[in-house]
């Protein structure tokens, strides 16, 4: 019987993979409900004996089966889009089945978790700082350092939670790895409790990734016996962006309002409950099992640039033609990414600007295309690589609206804690209007002869954007956490690159 | 059965967890469309909490509202992706379709990035939208 293999990623059942899963078990065939090779453009896609077929629909069974397709794209691994990718996170990406323990365990699943409990914490530690591993949800701060702090932190309890409240527009990859390979964060999660002595854990997922939810309940429900007597405990969000910041996530996991604490003390030192706790991205915990191998942490740290080492799950999004999931060791330019790998704009139209890094990253202007793929590199930018998002816009984009959306973004998801967050954006969407309305008049109050230090001339556009640089670079300094921190990431590059649209 | 003794109910079977407000909340929200203030009060009491305690957290979450509303419900991702992907072109005709009938939200990021525009009815979730696709979708949700 032929085998037809077709994702249950969420996307690809967005583009109505289960239509086309249900015809070919009409025709006969056997169908194998594998992860997403993460060639989204390419949704729903079907493989048969290693060959692919993009975009296909319910009507294209027959011409599938018989070979005369014309949406054949040929052997899947050696498609361009593949073949160019250096896939260590991703590696089972498209081959395995989720939930398959066996698939799982065949694909060099467990060695890592096997390993590690045969070495020492202290040796486990040692591993994943030698490998150069930073965490992947933003803040790029070293694993292995902050693993060893838990370690050497006295407490009776320790905690390891996994952020995955994945609310950065134009990121995936955290929900494509629950989706398609759970078993690979729940033994990243496994050996981190090793390491540092933890005997509980918690997936903080958003509710907005209910396939995701529902694949990790049923990841940990299979393999519970492997990891205990570590236990892990699945927990979903609510809705609130705000909780992606890891301390603001760990009020949400003990039942409170998810709002900021400050730092320090360190969640290493008092997390969750007020035990020592690991908080480590979905991407970062799941790169662990592979560089727990024999040598995987040299492999790993020989890839890269700098102190960026390893690879990064890149996620192209946005107005792209080829828009999907890229892993590659750091240092690539934004220009291959978004000019060679992604082909450019879906409309056709030239590239205006890319945001990198979700809400809270820089708008990058097309000439500055040849930055590489690195923490630091985009920092000196006034930039950052967040969690990898890439979302890239055509010259139809109103720059100055989009960092008017920045401003409003952070209004409608600030926690409320700290000022500059929860005042400052609301202002900063009034002063965004007004820049854009040529300035602002005096009012009647300041128009009062007793008002003697008012300006009688209100304020002038120039006056304005002065004002807004100064008010992000308040947000900037004072916030408390990265929200209202680096809201001004977006607002200024735009301003600084798209004059010409605040006007 | 009241709803303070459904609610008890509830609460009962998350005891065992550590931190059990959000879990029970999401079932509360579940079974009845809403967080009512009956029920705070008797999430309140079961979990011994402050009823402002309690509010706190509901008035907090975007998945948690006050007042039930029993229309179907159509979330449109409008993030920056989507916004990429020519969302703020379909939100006029999405309104019209959705009328009264249909509660039209905004979320920001359904994680469709790469297929915006993207939306989500329930647990399914669709991509690629455009006008047809989505005022279809509203109309038949």
């Amino acid at each position: 019987m032929t085998v037809v293999r077709i994702s249950d990623d969420a996307l690809a059942l967005a583009c109505g993979a289960d239509e086309v899963a249900r015809a070919f078990e009409a025709a006969g065939c056997e169908v194998e409900r594998v992860s997403s090779w993460g060639m989204h453009w390419l949704e729903p896609l079907v493989e048969i004996d290693g060959q692919g077929w993009g975009l296909i629909e319910p009507g294209d069974v027959t011409s599938v089966l018989d070979s005369s397709s014309e949406k054949a794209i040929g052997k899947i691994e050696d498609h361009p889009f593949i073949a160019g990718q250096h896939r260590l996170t991703f590696a089972r990406a498209g081959k395995t089945r989720p939930l398959s323990l066996e698939d799982y365990a065949a694909s060099g699943g467990w060695a890592g978790l096997k390993r590690a409990r045969s070495m020492t914490p202290e040796a486990v530690v040692e591993d994943v700082i030698a490998s150069g591993l930073r965490g992947r949800g933003g803040a790029g701060f070293p694993a292995g350092i902050k693993w060893r702090t838990v370690l050497q932190a006295a407490g009776a309890r320790k905690y390891i939670v996994c952020n995955a409240d994945e609310g950065d527009s134009g990121t995936f990859a955290d929900r494509m790895l629950m989706e398609g390979d759970p078993f690979a964060l729940i033994e990243g999660m496994a050996i981190a409790a090793h390491a540092v002595g933890a005997q509980r854990g918690y997936i903080y997922v958003r509710s907005e990734y209910p396939h995701a939810i529902a694949k990790l309940n049923s990841a940990l429900a299979l393999c519970a016996d492997r990891i205990a007597p570590f236990a892990i405990e699945v927990r979903v969000g609510a809705g609130a962006y705000v909780c992606g910041e890891e301390t603001s996530l760990l009020n949400s996991l003990e039942g409170k309002r998810g709002e900021v604490r400050a730092k320090p003390p360190l969640p290493a030192i008092e997390g969750l409950f007020g035990c020592p706790t690991v908080v480590n991205n979905v991407l970062t915990l799941a790169a662990i099992p592979h560089i727990l191998t024999v040598g995987g942490a040299s492999l790993y740290s020989s890839l890269g640039i700098e102190r960026s080492k390893g690879t990064m799950p890149i996620q192209i999004a946005g107005n792209i033609k080829h828009g999907g999931l890229y892993e590659t060791a750091f240092g690539i330019t934004l220009g291959e990414l978004v000019n060679e790998i992604g082909g450019g704009t879906f409309t056709g139209r030239p590239v205006k600007a890319v945001q990198v890094g979700g809400p809270l990253g820089a708008y990058i202007h097309p000439d500055q295309f040849d930055l590489p793929f690195d923490y630091e590199a985009y920092a000196a930018a006034d930039g950052l690589i967040g969690h990898g998002g890439v979302v890239v816009f055509d010259d139809s984009a109103d720059m100055g609206a989009m960092a008017r959306f920045a401003m409003e973004f952070c209004a409608a998801e600030s926690c409320g804690k700290c000022t500059p967050c929860r005042i400052g954006s609301t202002r900063g969407v009034e002063l965004i209007d007004r820049i854009r309305d040529g300035g602002r008049r005096a009012d009647a109050v300041e128009a009062l002869p007793q008002m003697h230090n008012a300006s009688k001339q209100g304020r002038s556009r120039d006056d304005d954007v002065a004002l807004l640089e100064d008010l992000c670079e308040t947000m900037r300094d004072a916030s408390l956490c990265a929200l209202g921190g680096f809201t001004p990431y977006p607002v200024l590059s735009a301003l600084r690159h798209w004059p010409e649209d605040f006007e | 059965m009241s709803v303070a003794e459904r609610v008890a109910e509830i609460v009962a079977e998350h005891t065992d967890r550590e931190g059990p407000l959000l879990p029970v909340l999401h079932d509360v929200q579940g079974e009845f469309g809403c967080i009512s203030p009956e029920a705070e009060a008797a999430i309140a009491k079961a979990l011994n909490l402050t009823r402002a305690e309690v509010h706190g957290v509901v008035s907090f979450y975007h998945d948690f509202s006050a007042e039930a509303d029993p229309r179907p419900c159509v979330e449109l991702c409008r993030a920056e992706a989507c916004q990429a992907s020519g969302v703020e072109a379909l939100v006029a005709a999405a309104q019209t379709a959705a009328g009264e009938r249909v509660r039209l939200k905004t979320v920001y990021c359904l994680g469709l990035c790469s297929a915006g525009p993207a939306a989500r009815i329930g647990d399914t979730v669709h991509a690629r939208l455009d006008e047809d696709r989505l005022t279809n979708l509203i109309e038949s949700a």
